[in-house]
């Protein structure tokens, strides 16, 4: 069970109550009617729907697009229910409104957690449901027949076995009139007409012609651009700059001082950039100016056996570990990482005397829209949030640092302001998945199976910044998401030794959350096990996983699909490693070769899946795929590193990714299911790295257990 | 002094220092957004666009090697014979996902293709290792280039 879905059981009485406030007991958030005031008047049953007279019908998209293909579930989902066809629909962003949007189960107005589907899955189809009854309801009116005489088809009601039909734009008025159906039947999975079957992509004609508008793409009337320096140490201020150099560049009209940054404005970004690599800035270091690498390691090192809170005990552990000894202990580390999407991250912001509006793409409208208020003192509904596609998201947008940083800068400058970050900010400011490490021990019993299990998750408390109702007694719930282990084995313990990050340093959510952190280490530590017992480590998983079936399922379908059974040849190494997180279940085998330079090449990459009912199968693979590849960078580079109390690398020369010709082949297999459905977002990046390092094991014998994985020399040992 | 651009087959009279990135001459003053910013230092090739035919970083291209030279945009690029099946191949194998890499994705790929019609896996390789996506689309770039190569 994964963090979101404990947190949805203590979330539930708030849900509940934000549900009870605007709708009535009974109905579903949204599904409140908004009487039309004249014919014209478009029909919008609910918050996610809107129709008007002629033309397209627009649905609101109550989650954001940063790639994962929700616009075009979303689009999918209510198009199911209220019977119309993709290319009678035009997409819309949401505005920020917490109260119409926020995901079901995480109590606002938050993508993430590769939670949008299974939140509002059955929130979509009962508001398309719900307006195609009130449509048919008042065709069937004015036809004076029943609405069982009638059926809803492409955007059109139908009088069935008669003549009759009326477009769905005709009817706007009189649907209005209709009352909410209280009852909201849905179709059955199996009469599914657009749910389930391969679409393309609302959003693709746009993003292949250069249309598409991001964050950074805002250009209000009137903009100016900013180009900006962030003090590069931790809580560090600015203390003193020579304005001269930079206005004396040509398009510079201000630079702006805050706190922590210089801003340099232009009217244009290069100019802007131009003015700011002119200054010499001065900052005052603050105190965490002598915080090294080693250092923060060391910590970590010291905290691995330091105080722990105890999260899950089952049986009892010490007297397993006593009757059956010896204690097999492992320990993985994992790195600092930043999130480095394409997009840099920017803001726009126009700061008026009595409002204020933001043109930015985030993750979290709400919060967006609240920072921006707390910056200007205005009210809250004085602040409009325009928001847009995301380049990239991956966690890095659940965070409003940018548009806190941009608002402070636009209430010293006229008209709207586009701060645009430079990739050395960019990077050297995230909010970093922090150093994580691991402690894992386990005793076998007398045929080589594990008999106790202790996992020990050292790393910050990301929740207790960012969404406290996610921690439980001082136990941050996302980082012991699964660290007990999907394995049978009778006796648990698992406890969180808390160690945050040097004051300043921002961290945050990471794609693939918990998971990322505690499969590695979980997977590493089977794979360790199922050496020491001599048995093959697909067969140790299989015996481990009778209990099950999902999880086996996919197990057994990457086996078959990677041909594990058939031996590769010398130099070459398989490796696994399992997936039950944000509802649905992966299995990942990688297969890597070693080359004469003692480097490792990844030849091939298996993905089993099982994620419930598919909404778009194409979507499903083409995440599962970008989950894999955005694992696989983080494995093979993933890495920041810290010095003087600020973040060294800055730009993809010194802080790599992978590009094309470093993608191996990546295969996605998927399991067939009418389960609700799952997330997918995520849930292909968590396996990569413990499958190469099983991998590698396999093809060297060595055993790996830090990240990003050293290359230096992967020869047999 | 003002600097003329030819930019998909207009004419812009930009004034601007001349050592500024052609990127934010277009992004900012000419106000086509298509282009995107990576990086500043030619390392993820998000704002290439085409001068005299030739795939180009903007962001360190300084706007006066650009004057008086045809420049071409994402914008634009459908109006080549090879940027358009380009584009066609992105839609049929649907490889967008956050979509913000893909400009410069296609504006590399149009290039390829005009200079080798059938590229090679290495081929491939070799010209577009120098565009990141971060969403892993690579496996479908692979794949649409080929489409868009068989014509």
């Amino acid at each position: 069970m994964s963090i979101f879905d404990r947190a949805n059981l203590a979330l539930s009485r708030r849900q509940l109550l934000i549900g009870a406030s605007l709708t009535g007991a009974g109905l579903v958030i949204g599904l409140r009617p908004q009487p039309s005031a004249a014919a014209t008047e478009p029909f919008a049953p609910n918050a996610f729907i809107r129709i008007p007279l002629e033309g397209k019908i627009a649905f609101i998209m109550p989650s954001v697009e940063m790639g994962q293909g929700i616009y075009t579930a979303v689009a999918m989902m209510l198009a199911e229910e209220l019977e119309v066809g993709l290319d009678q629909v035009v997409l819309e962003h949401a505005p920020a409104d917490p109260k119409q949007y926020a995901n079901p189960l995480l109590g606002d107005q938050i993508t993430g957690g590769s939670l949008a589907i299974r939140g509002i899955y059955e929130q979509m189809r009962k508001a398309g449901a719900t307006a195609r009854i009130m449509l048919v309801s008042a065709a069937a009116t004015d036809w004076g027949i029943s609405p069982d005489a009638c059926k809803a088809e492409a955007g059109h009601v139908i009088e069935t076995g008669g003549s009759r039909r009326a477009a769905y734009g005709s009817l706007i008025a009189a649907a209005a009139s209709q009352a909410v159906p209280q009852e909201v039947p849905l179709k059955a999975a199996s009469s599914y007409r657009v749910i389930g079957k391969p679409v393309r992509r609302l959003d693709s004609p746009e993003k292949v012609n250069g249309t598409a508008k991001f964050g950074i793409d805002a250009r209000p009337q009137g903009v100016s651009y900013a180009a900006i320096a962030i003090c590069p140490h931790f809580n560090g201020k600015l203390r003193a700059v020579d304005e001269a150099p930079a206005m004396a560049v040509k398009g510079v009209a201000q630079v702006v001082r805050i706190d922590e940054a210089l801003a340099v404005v232009a009217n244009n970004t290069g100019a802007a950039r131009k003015g700011l690599a002119a200054l010499s800035i001065e900052w005052d270091p603050g105190p965490s100016a002598t915080v090294s690498q080693a250092e923060l390691e060391r910590r970590m090192d010291a905290a691995i056996d330091g105080e722990a809170l105890r999260h899950i005990n089952e049986g009892d552990v010490a007297k397993a570990e006593a009757e059956h000894g010896p204690v097999h202990e492992f320990i993985y580390r994992m790195p600092i990482l930043t999130h480095s999407t394409m997009e840099p991250m920017n803001c726009t912001v126009h700061v008026r005397p009595d409002s204020c509006e933001v043109w930015v793409g985030t993750q979290v409208m709400g919060r967006a829209r609240q920072v921006a208020a707390d910056v200007t003192g205005l009210p809250v509904e004085k602040v409009v949030v325009h928001n847009h596609l995301l380049g990239g998201g991956f966690g890095r947008r659940l965070d409003v640092d940018g548009v806190i940083l941009a608002t402070k800068i636009a209430k010293q400058v006229a008209g709207p302001v586009k701060v645009t970050w430079s990739r050395e900010e960019d990077i050297r400011h995230d909010c970093y998945r922090y150093l994580n490490y691991s402690k894992v021990t386990a005793t076998l019993g007398p045929d080589g199976m594990p008999v106790s299990w202790r996992h020990r998750v050292i790393g910050p408390s990301v929740m207790a910044r960012w969404l406290p109702a996610f921690t439980k007694d001082g136990i941050d719930l996302d980082q012991m998401a699964g660290a007990e282990s999907p394995y049978q084995i009778p006796n648990r313990y698992t406890d969180f030794a808390r160690h945050e990050a040097p004051d300043g340093m921002l961290t945050g959510n990471w794609r693939g959350v918990g998971a990322t952190r505690n499969i590695p280490p979980i997977e590493g530590a089977i794979d360790e096990l199922a050496n020491a017992a001599g048995i093959d480590p697909l067969d140790y998983r299989r015996r481990l996983l009778q209990h099950k079936p999902r999880l086996l399922a996919v197990l057994n379908l990457v086996a078959e699909k990677a041909s594990w059974s058939t031996a590769l040849p010398e130099g070459k190494g398989r490796g696994i490693a399992l997936t039950e997180d944000f509802g649905s279940f992966a299995a990942t085998i990688a297969e890597v070769s070693i080359g004469e330079d003692g480097r490792f090449r990844t030849e091939r990459i298996v993905c089993a899946i099982d994620c419930g009912q598919v909404i778009n199968p194409d979507t499903v693979e083409a995440q599962i795929q970008s989950g894999v590849v955005y694992g696989l960078s983080a494995a093979l580079y993933g890495r920041i590193t810290v010095e003087n109390g600020a973040v060294v690398e800055g730009n993809f020369d010194d802080s790599p990714v992978l590009r094309i010709h470093e993608t191996p082949p990546i295969e996605v297999h998927i399991v067939p299911s009418t389960e609700a459905p799952g997330g997918i977002g995520e849930l292909g990046t968590p396996g990569v790295a413990p499958a190469l390092l099983n991998a590698i094991h396999a093809a060297t014998g060595k055993r790996l257990r830090t990240l990003p994985i050293d290359q230096t020399d992967l020869r047999r040992v | 002094m003002p600097y003329n651009l030819t930019v998909n087959g207009k004419n812009y009279a930009v004034d601007v220092d001349g050592d500024i990135p052609l990127l934010w001459v277009l992004r900012d003053t000419i106000g086509l957004t298509g282009t995107k910013f990576g990086c500043g230092i030619a390392m993820c090739g998000a704002c290439t666009v085409h001068v005299d035919g030739q795939a180009v970083r903007s962001c360190v291209t300084p706007v006066v090697d650009a004057a008086a030279k045809q420049i071409t945009t994402i914008e634009a690029i459908g109006d080549t014979p090879e940027g358009k099946r380009v584009q066609q191949a992105w839609l049929d194998i649907d490889v967008v996902q956050c979509g913000y890499c893909q400009s410069g994705q296609i504006m590399s790929a149009a290039a390829l293709l005009a200079a080798n019609p059938k590229p090679s896996d290495d081929d491939i390789d070799a010209v577009m290792a120098g565009n990141i996506c971060r969403c892993g689309t690579y496996p479908r770039i692979r794949a649409a280039i080929k489409l868009a190569a068989q014509g």
